[in-house]
């Protein structure tokens, strides 16, 4: 089972091992899927979040949680509920075909600008959003279609938004980058990279700050995605030091794809091993199978609970891969086609499919049904944002401001905002 | 003639006669006959802080030194120990993370007020205050308004050398979803500051550090805890007929010292005190040029692209016909501040300066 973080990368060649000690053998599960097995009870599974020890296997467990459900007499635990399971899988499938119909769109002409898709990243969407509650924030960057999603956002609304559509979420305005939901807590959709960590650290300041000194009752979480391009950026270190320095209810979450557009992340990185660096900072680090929504979720489940407790934040590394280019204008021509046939064989759905299938949680059939229900979803949804209108012409000057006065005063002397006729026409202000 | 927006009205209600004593007091030695209170702007941007802080339990401040050091030019004093590190923070130098976590924060419904320690640095953190703060409002569609206040000196000090002297009004003042104040006097400084803290939206607050130590008359109403001053609307500093100045922050001394000197030779100067840069206040401008068919406009900082552009150009759209002479531009030197003392004197605007483009402005016509 391939635990270890170098040995995944066929980039590393041959290169030497970078491991202090080799990981830890295990025997090969009796399923192919890379689930929980054995490697849960490691007894100091809990020590090697903190820096000194020497590293082991770098995926960490949650042992009360494997105890509970262990079955006596089989290698395999079961993690989830069937409903759980269910409910990971759908919102899987609808991440994917949300996101190939996006593609789909793009090159019919409907949707525009820059998209940046999220297939194969599914697993770390839903392993941590589908933990959340609906006052939990979440906060993304450019490939956020699939964490709005996750989060509660309707397929309708984001397939609209994305089309430029007055029904889209941000009614049009925002775009396939900036998909905001107040409702949903979804804090946004940045395009410049790094630029959430310090807006979903701030969510998580709000946290603590309602619970300290506006004395409410808060245990909202922030979950932060970024990538491993990010990790090079002086925010996110600046955001790792105050989180830990504040002890915020945050977890900031690396979806390690290994590419920033055409950059390899060993070529960008001097030690590429960023869960090592929330240790440096003083809070711990955890590198993760992205791939694997179950291992992903149990990860998620020990960081969130820490956050609720009020310990403090958590950095989790995210080892995944993304099945297409950068965005839709990305050729994707730096990137070894051996490389992306081995993450292709590792697709979180087919697993998560498989897992389920061969535990007796679901069957074919059953998940054949969810397939097909997200398919009308989506055709359904594009559907809805062919027909909706496009904003009209007097949207262009609104929402500028919240108080509206900042278009300052109008040639008769009042608030120009106060002219009913202020938004239509042509857009002199 | 347009002859409208009752500049009394425009100055927050204050009556004439309070406006003359105000105007003789800021020209002269600021100490005049007993009955009027005085005070610095540093203790009104002080009390504006503390009496807002002390109204809502969402406003916050962050920011370097604000705290154990009462703050890096004493404008937080004594917060810190009124309120608790809980809503005072100390933060690391860390400009772009602290800025974002106080977006982030007002994006989840607290009221940041976060301190520059001088605009300079906020370049640092550009990206959040253009990106995550301005843009936001517009980008949700309305779901997640920004209402933080980002607060410090901006522009030249005395002798603190060119990468601590720029001044940023331009900047922010071209980024639609920002609104930009400039306060001149300790009231302004009361007043925007209490504006800006309340409003939905984000501000920049551009104050000067060496208006700081510098006292003003201020008026009772202007103590009122209540008291808030319109963002948006100019203050005709001093009423005048034969030319217009308009200016914002410390220039604005300059420009009452200056008409002061215009007087003697015959000369009546209006002097408009911005207050807000953006939204600029565009009515009263052109209805001052209007009456006085003049135009000087006075700023510090770099003349390209600078704030005086921008109003000539809205001069020159709304009232040309009304102007007798070319509009004057009075900026900061196109160079970056330099150190020596006589050298930085030449890069920033004079009295002197002041009074020639008004000269100049009068006599072309003439």
């Amino acid at each position: 089972m391939a635990t270890s973080f170098s040995a995944t990368l066929p980039l590393h060649g041959s290169q030497e091992n970078r491991l202090l000690l080799p990981p830890i053998r295990l025997a090969p599960p009796p399923s192919s899927f890379l689930g929980f097995t054995r490697s849960l009870t490691i007894p100091s599974s809990r020590r090697l979040y903190h820096a000194h020890a020497a590293r082991r296997s770098p995926v960490v467990g949650v042992q009360e949680v494997v105890k509970e459900k262990k079955v006596t007499n089989s290698l395999v635990c079961i993690l989830i509920t069937k409903e759980e399971g269910l409910v990971l899988y759908e919102d899987m499938i609808l991440g994917r075909s949300f996101e190939d119909m996006c593609a789909q769109m793009y090159y019919r002409g409907k949707m525009f600008g820059f998209v940046h898709l999220y297939n194969g990243q599914e697993a770390v969407s839903t392993g941590f959003i589908k933990l959340l509650t609906q006052s939990d924030s979440v906060v993304s960057t450019y490939r956020d279609h699939v964490h709005a999603l996750s989060k509660g956002v309707s397929a309708r609304a984001v397939m609209s938004e994305l089309f430029g559509k007055v029904t889209g979420c941000c009614r049009g305005q925002g775009g396939s980058m900036h998909m905001f939901s107040k409702e949903h807590n979804m804090l946004g959709g940045f395009a410049f990279i790094g630029e959430g960590i310090p807006v979903a650290t701030g969510a998580a300041f709000t946290s603590k700050y309602k619970r300290e000194v506006l004395k409410q009752d808060c245990e909202d979480v922030t979950v932060a995605f970024f990538g491993d391009g990010t990790c090079n950026n002086g925010q996110f270190y600046e955001c790792l030091n105050m989180a830990a320095l504040y002890k915020l209810p945050i977890i900031f979450v690396v979806e390690n794809n290994l590419w920033a557009i055409g950059m390899s992340h060993l070529r960008s990185t001097s030690d590429p091993e960023i869960w090592k660096k929330g240790p440096a900072f003083g809070m711990p680090g955890v590198h993760v199978d992205g791939m694997d929504v179950l291992k992903v979720r149990e990860v998620a489940k020990e960081a969130v609970t820490r956050a609720r407790r009020g310990e403090g934040p958590t950095l989790v590394e995210c080892e995944t891969y993304r099945f297409r280019g950068h965005s839709l204008a990305d050729p994707d021509e730096l990137r070894d086609a051996a490389e992306k046939a081995k993450y292709a064989a590792r697709d979180p759905i087919t697993a998560l499919k498989k897992y389920l299938v061969e535990n007796k949680l679901a069957s074919e059939g059953e998940l054949k049904t969810i397939e097909k229900k997200i398919d009308e979803l989506v055709e359904e949804a594009v559907e809805f944002a062919d027909a909706s209108p496009q904003p009209g012409r007097s949207q262009l000057l609104e929402n500028v401001f919240a108080d509206p006065k900042g278009f300052g005063i109008g040639p008769d002397g009042r608030y120009r905002c106060e002219d009913p006729k202020f938004t239509q026409g042509t857009a002199q202000v | 003639m347009w002859g409208i927006l009752g500049r009394r009205a425009v100055d927050g209600g204050f009556s004439a006669s309070s406006l003359r004593r105000m105007r003789s007091g800021l020209v002269s030695a600021r100490s005049y006959a007993a009955g009027s209170k005085e005070m610095t702007v540093r203790d009104a941007l002080n009390s504006a802080i503390d009496e807002e802080m002390s109204a809502d339990p969402k406003v916050f401040v962050m920011g370097e030194e604000v705290g154990q050091y009462q703050g890096a030019y004493k404008i937080t004093k004594g917060l810190l120990e009124k309120y608790g590190p809980e809503r005072v923070y100390d933060t690391p130098i860390t400009e772009a993370g602290f800025t974002g976590i106080g977006v982030g924060a007002a994006y989840a419904g607290l009221k940041p007020v976060v301190e520059f320690m001088t605009f300079n640095f906020s370049m640092q953190a550009i990206d959040h205050i253009i990106n995550s703060a301005a843009k936001s409002n517009y980008m949700s569609a309305g779901q997640i308004n920004v209402p933080i206040v980002f607060r410090g000196p901006n522009g030249a000090a005395a002798g603190v050398g060119a990468q601590h002297s720029q001044c940023y009004a331009a900047w922010y003042a071209s980024v639609p979803g920002l609104k930009v104040l400039a306060p001149y006097s300790a009231e302004d400084a009361r007043g925007l500051l209490k504006a800006a803290i309340r409003d939905p939206d984000p501000v920049v607050f551009l104050e000067n550090e060496l208006l700081y130590g510098e006292s003003f008359p201020i008026s009772e109403e202007a103590l009122d805890s209540s008291f808030c001053l319109p963002i948006g609307k100019a203050k005709i500093e001093r009423e005048g007929k034969d030319v217009t100045i308009t200016t914002f922050s410390k220039m604005v001394g300059f420009a009452l010292k200056a008409a002061e000197k215009l007087a003697e030779e015959g000369i009546s100067a209006e002097v408009i005190n911005l207050r807000s840069i953006r939204p600029l206040d565009r009515a009263t401008i052109n209805a001052s040029v209007r009456k006085t068919s003049r135009l000087v406009t006075v700023e510090e900082g770099f003349p390209q692209h600078g704030v005086c552009a921008e109003i000539c150009a809205s001069v020159v759209e709304e009232s040309f016909s009304y102007l007798d002479a070319p509009v004057e531009r009075i900026a900061g030197a196109d160079v970056p501040m330099p150190y020596a003392a006589n050298l930085e004197r030449l890069a920033l605007p004079q009295v002197e300066d002041i009074v020639r483009a008004a000269k100049r402005a009068c006599f072309r016509s003439k």
